[in-house]
């Protein structure tokens, strides 16, 4: 390359800027290719956003999308600054993970245990599944007017709109799980000597925990989505409520922050699924004596 | 790298100068009940009905295998051979005929029966000890007790400094390794091996043959070993079963009269060449027959 350009140096010039664009051009893209790389990229991007909100909200675009009443990204800083030191914010986002927590929790139990009772017998799998197939496409909001009349409790209907959520994910991704569970595996404990429950605990429950787990990491996804469902229609805290109200208060600025306090919360708490139940699935990872 | 360390050293040459305080240390040490694993077939048929088909698998076996005898069952791909050893097993029950151990008719799987499967039959949730710890678990040992019971077996198929693996991180060889281990560690009358080297490249292979040559001498259990490999069965038996293809039926009983223990220096010897030509004209024709059968389909 370089012997060529000394040759010819009439058109060396070109060709030498052309070589150095290609090389900054390859080593850009190896510098996207590490991993702080790829997240600068994330920042990028999130930036590249907020630039074109701002842009829409201050120029007033309005075409298809009307941006005359968004509030500024600025606005919005601000007030989530100020509510930061207020008490009732967090009594809002508290609320909203009290009411999580209980419904996932009470989902990931009876989930497990109904998938797992589907997976192993088909009697329960033919007796249950026509609720599942029944009730699962219904969405959270459309379960709120009959929840409300069937809970003594504003607090208890919303909890159960969002097990609701997060239980169908659970049991039918468990139930796939513990179908899937490889016969050598049964077969191997049961000529090693174990019983019903040993194979159960031992075999079905640990073959099918990925599985599990993924059906938790969704469950976690659409029980925030149900909950909001619910603190709209009823409540007196949560961060749905919080929203809607804002809403109805014409403070616009609050709606954005409440918006996106529940994409955060929704990402910790998935995250929080993944990381907690790695431990269980170490296993899976290839580390060792091999390469 | 470990593969390569397992492929120059012997496991098992190192476990029996080891075994001695092996032994000393847990109370039944590696030996089970002497004179006990006699299995018994008798006029037993299998037959599979597959959406309205009836399939014979197996027809009319007869079969009385010794205690501490090692036979292979040797026949061509699909001649009902690993459906004969699961019959045994209890994972399958026999259309006519019965089965019995030690006298005891067979009803289900047990832990007097050890299974040796192919490949991928080791609990990937469970490390290396835990596996092999699981049976005796199982049969109501504690875990101290099933641990050093784990401990010893591993001691003797070499694997000891891998208990806090999980099966993953091991190669295919030392995997089945840990499957032998963890089927022995019930103290089984029976040991049933269906093709359990059937998934290992040819050199991992001949190794671990040798090394249930040797593992037999510690461990004086009855074998039943399927396969359809004629060398891997004159170099391991003392008898030879031939299965001939569907309907699957014994059509031999071939006493390898080669004195153990056996070396890689059997595999040239002019009685092991009689007995593999033998058996390949054997397998050769059934095959044959076989393949007819399945072109008038």
């Amino acid at each position: 390359m370089n012997e060529k350009i000394v040759d010819a140096p009439a058109v060396g010039l070109p060709n030498d800027r052309a070589a150095a664009i290609a090389a900054a051009w390859s080593g850009f893209q190896e510098l996207l290719g590490t991993w702080w790389g790829r997240y600068a990229v994330r920042i990028v991007s999130v930036m590249l956003l907020i630039l074109l909100w701002h842009l829409a909200s201050t120029r007033e675009f309005n075409l298809l999308l009307n941006f005359e009443n968004v509030p500024r990204p600025y606005a919005v800083w601000t007030v989530f600054l100020e509510l930061l030191g207020t008490d009732t914010f967090y009594r809002h986002i508290f609320a909203s993970i009290e009411r999580v927590a209980i419904a996932f929790g009470l989902a990931t139990v009876s989930g497990v245990i109904v998938g797992v009772m589907m997976g192993r017998y088909r009697f329960v799998e033919d007796f249950v599944s026509p609720y599942i197939e029944i009730f699962r496409p219904i969405p959270a909001v459309a379960w709120i007017p009959l929840a409300i009349l069937m809970f003594p409790r504003e607090q208890s209907s919303i909890i159960f709109i969002t097990f609701l959520g997060a239980f169908f994910p659970i049991v039918l991704n468990t139930m796939h799980g513990v179908e899937q569970t490889p016969k050598e595996l049964v077969r191997a404990a049961r000529a090693l000597g174990a019983n019903n429950i040993s194979i159960l605990w031992h075999v079905v429950l640990p073959a099918a925990l990925p599985s599990i787990v993924a059906g938790m990491t969704i469950g976690m996804g659409i029980a925030w989505f149900s909950l909001l469902a619910g603190e709209i229609i009823s409540g007196r805290y949560g961060i749905g409520y919080f929203t809607w109200t804002s809403y109805n208060l014409v403070q616009y600025p609050h709606i954005i922050v409440g918006m996106l306090t529940i994409g955060l919360l929704g990402t910790l708490s998935t995250l929080l699924v993944r990381y907690g139940t790695r431990p269980l699935l170490r296993w899976q990872q290839r580390v060792g004596a091999r390469d | 790298m470990v593969q390569l360390a397992e492929k120059l050293v012997t496991p098992f040459a190192k476990s029996a100068a080891e075994s001695g305080n092996v032994r000393e240390k847990t109370k039944r040490g590696v030996s089970k009940a002497p004179g006990t694993g006699r299995v018994k077939v008798s006029e037993m048929s299998i037959v599979f009905d597959t959406g309205g088909k009836k399939h014979v698998a197996v027809e009319n076996a007869n079969l009385t295998v010794e205690p501490g005898e090692f036979v292979c069952l040797l026949g061509p791909s699909g001649c009902g051979k690993s459906t004969l050893m699961n019959a045994v097993a209890g994972f399958v029950k026999p259309t006519t005929g019965n089965i019995t151990v030690d006298g005891k008719p067979v009803r289900g799987p047990g832990p007097d029966r050890g299974m040796v499967f192919q490949q991928h039959s080791l609990f990937p949730w469970k490390t290396v000890r835990k596996n092999v710890a699981f049976g005796p678990r199982m049969t109501g040992h504690s875990v101290t007790e099933a641990n050093s019971i784990a401990r010893t077996f591993l001691a003797m198929v070499g694997l000891s400094a891998y208990e806090s693996y999980y099966p993953s991180a091991l190669s295919g060889g030392m995997q089945q390794r840990v499957g032998i281990a963890r089927a022995l560690a019930n103290y089984p009358d029976v040991l049933l091996m269906d093709e359990p080297f059937g998934a290992l490249d040819a050199q991992t292979r001949s190794m671990m043959q040798e090394n249930l040559e040797q593992l037999r001498r510690e461990f004086h259990t009855t074998i039943i070993f399927v396969t359809h490999d004629i060398d891997e069965a004159v170099f391991l038996a003392d008898r030879i079963v031939v299965m001939s293809a569907s309907p699957g039926h014994l059509i031999e009983d071939i006493h390898v009269d080669i004195p153990h223990p056996r070396t890689p220096e059997t595999l040239t010897e002019s009685r092991f060449v009689e007995i593999k030509k033998h058996c390949l004209e054997l397998i050769r024709s059934e095959t044959i027959r076989a393949f007819e059968q399945q072109e008038r389909r």
